[in-house]
């Protein structure tokens, strides 16, 4: 398949670039149960992506199947073009694919800067004895990297919050500094597994403009999982929906809503 | 009010990540420097070298190598004892194999012995965490013991079992085995331990620090940003292992002049695990504080009872002292279970903002 293919302008006229990740016939099985049964779907270049479903549809395992952490047993990921051999979650995020965590998973005992610097680690490159001299490039890398890492402090909004131990920030900030972790590495692909969820409706509209403003400003890739509707409905450029393991339907937001499956699967059938 | 940090402007991100972003820090460390190189070298007594200085450094310096395992990359480990007799044997091969090798190299060399068996031991982490490594390190501890004890080529099949310092010189100055001067002893320990803390302190603050504390919080999240956790966990055994050899080589040859195989048996294990958590896990200076306590709190309560006239048995002293320094530890923890050193952060803290509450 031609990496160019597929370009399309979305209804607020961001012009979306081909295809970056595509998943062919994915089927992940834990024992006898089957997470995700042959489901397929691309994300496009510079496009804001949502998965959504019910409870147990088997979202976070695709995503976790996209970062690495699960190994399908059928079909194939392919990634900028290539089809991608089965790596290990750390191989996958140095390709320059971030996600943020459904529980936050943050580094504790770490500070927010430092947390956000972890998130730079792909970057560094000094070996251990120039670090342990904090000589030789060490402290210049060091330096060059916080200076990205202020930058995004600056973009969330979190200057004031930099130095504090990262277990004393209240719900709301730990997501958005689990945000700015993900996006510390420059990712081209960023995942972000239910960014809002318990989240009150002043924080889901600052997220909200944050995932609009990465999108928009570092021409991020973002695949999400969101269970609020609204905001899914708002923020994406195409959606897939699964239920059970399978894809019920993906196109963009007002297709997904008309499909008669994906009605079917939140309100219930009679029998 | 000594403590005020008002007027230190920081105009770039090299001064705030500088070693020191607060003067007082500075200028504190310098007098503890002072005292260490200068005025402890001109005041000591021999009973205070042996029984203070040289002990609470070498400790130190074994309790950081635990912390960086233990405090910095979360690996729980219980066979410090038997890494510090890997360094001590190590050391003592190197010296009798190269007669004219340099003692301060051969004992540079001989944490890298340690850090090989660390390595190989540290193996089982990545598979199992917490309590269960902990166990895996323990069969660590008992069978190098065992192998000290068996493995009669470690000491030169000699018969005593034991190995012996001999006389070892640099530049013309003893600095080890009997003829060695106490003091010369010291500048070298000092030196070596020195050297080994600013190495550690870059070591941890920098980008490798923050690979392990990542490790330490939450490893499937430090996995999915891109860290290598057989790597980090593995450079972390490398590392500790390097350093605790290194203190056991001084253990050995620069403070107890002889060591058997029982020397390195679980208690040391467990005497440097105390002086690591009560110092404070992940802190480096906490490894000083804690030393300090534990070297120094019996010798202490060795003396007072006879200071102040009090006529009790030795015997009595001994255990008395076993009780007291239990209670201690157990009383730290309750006050502070993250050690001395989060005690001192928080007292800190208080005289930055003193005297306003908030």
């Amino acid at each position: 398949m031609n990496a160019l293919a597929g370009n399309y302008t979305t209804a607020d006229g961001r012009k979306i670039g081909g295809v970056m990740m595509e998943m062919k016939n994915i089927t992940l099985k834990f024992g006898g149960v089957t997470a995700i049964s042959d489901i397929s779907f691309d994300i496009h270049e510079g496009e804001i992506r949502a998965i959504i479903g019910p409870n147990g549809a088997g979202k976070s395992s695709m995503l976790n199947v996209i970062s690495g952490f699960y190994h399908p047993q059928e079909g194939e990921v392919w990634f900028r073009g290539k089809k991608r051999p089965p790596m290990k979650p750390y191989e996958v995020a140095r390709q320059g694919v971030a996600r943020t965590f459904q529980n936050i998973a943050l580094f504790d005992g770490m500070s927010t800067l430092d947390n956000i610097m972890t998130g730079r680690l792909t970057h560094m490159k000094a070996p251990m004895w120039r670090q342990a001299l904090w000589w030789g490039g060490a402290e210049a890398e060091e330096v060059v990297n916080r200076r990205q890492v202020e930058k995004i402090i600056d973009f969330l909004e979190i200057q004031h919050i930099r130095k504090t131990p990262v277990g004393r920030l209240p719900y709301g900030l730990k997501k958005r500094v689990e945000l700015a972790r993900a996006l510390a590495a420059e990712p081209k692909l960023l995942l972000l597994d239910e960014p809002m969820a318990g989240m009150n409706v002043e924080e889901k509209e600052d997220m909200s403009r944050f995932i609009l403003d990465v999108n928009d400003e570092f021409g991020t890739t973002i695949a999400l999982i969101e269970h609020d509707m609204g905001v899914v409905m708002d923020l994406s450029d195409r959606v897939v929906v699964m239920d059970y393991g399978r894809k019920i339907g993906d196109g963009t937001p007002d297709e997904v809503r008309k499909n008669q499956d994906v009605i079917d699967a939140y309100l219930g059938v009679e029998h | 009010m000594i403590y005020r940090t008002v007027g230190q402007f920081k105009t770039s991100y090299a001064s705030d990540q500088a070693l020191f972003p607060v003067r007082q820090d500075a200028f504190l460390l310098g007098i503890i420097l002072l005292f260490a190189w200068v005025i402890f070298p001109l005041t000591a007594s021999e009973f205070a070298f042996q029984t203070l200085l040289i002990p609470i450094l070498i400790y130190a310096l074994a309790a950081m190598g635990l912390n960086i395992l233990t405090g910095y990359a979360g690996q729980l480990s219980l066979g410090t004892g038997a890494f510090m007799g890997v360094g001590a044997y190590a050391c003592y091969k190197l010296i009798t194999i190269f007669p004219w090798m340099n003692p301060v190299v051969a004992i540079l060399l001989s944490g890298i012995f340690s850090a090989g068996v660390g390595v190989v031991f540290g193996i089982p982490s990545l598979r199992i965490k917490g309590f269960y490594l902990a166990i895996a390190t323990l069969a660590a501890q008992f069978f190098l013991v065992w192998l000290f004890e068996k493995w009669s080529w470690l000491y030169n099949d000699n018969a005593s079992g034991a190995i012996q310092v001999p006389n070892l010189d640099m530049f013309g100055v003893f600095v080890a085995g009997p003829q060695a001067a106490s003091i010369t002893q010291y500048f070298v320990v000092l030196a070596i331990v020195s050297l080994m803390t600013v190495l550690c302190i870059n070591l941890t603050r920098g980008n490798q620090g923050r690979i392990w504390k990542a490790t330490r919080d939450m490893d499937i999240a430090a996995e999915l940003i891109g860290i290598n956790l057989m790597k980090s966990k593995l450079t972390a055994f490398a590392v500790s292992s390097y350093i605790i050899g290194v203190s056991g080589a001084l253990f050995v040859f620069m403070w107890r002049g002889a060591a058997e195989p029982n020397l390195f048996d679980i208690p040391l294990s467990f005497r440097v695990l105390f002086i690591a958590i009560i110092g404070g896990l992940g802190s480096i200076m906490g490894n000083y504080l804690g030393a300090i306590l534990i070297v120094g709190l019996p010798v202490v309560l060795n003396i007072v009872p006879e200071a102040i006239g009090l006529d009790i048995k030795s015997a009595t002293v001994e255990h008395l002292n076993i009780m007291i320094v239990g209670a201690l530890i157990v009383f730290f923890l309750i006050i502070e279970p993250h050690g001395l050193a989060a005690l001192w952060r928080l007292v800190r803290e208080k005289l930055i903002l003193w005297p306003f509450p908030h």
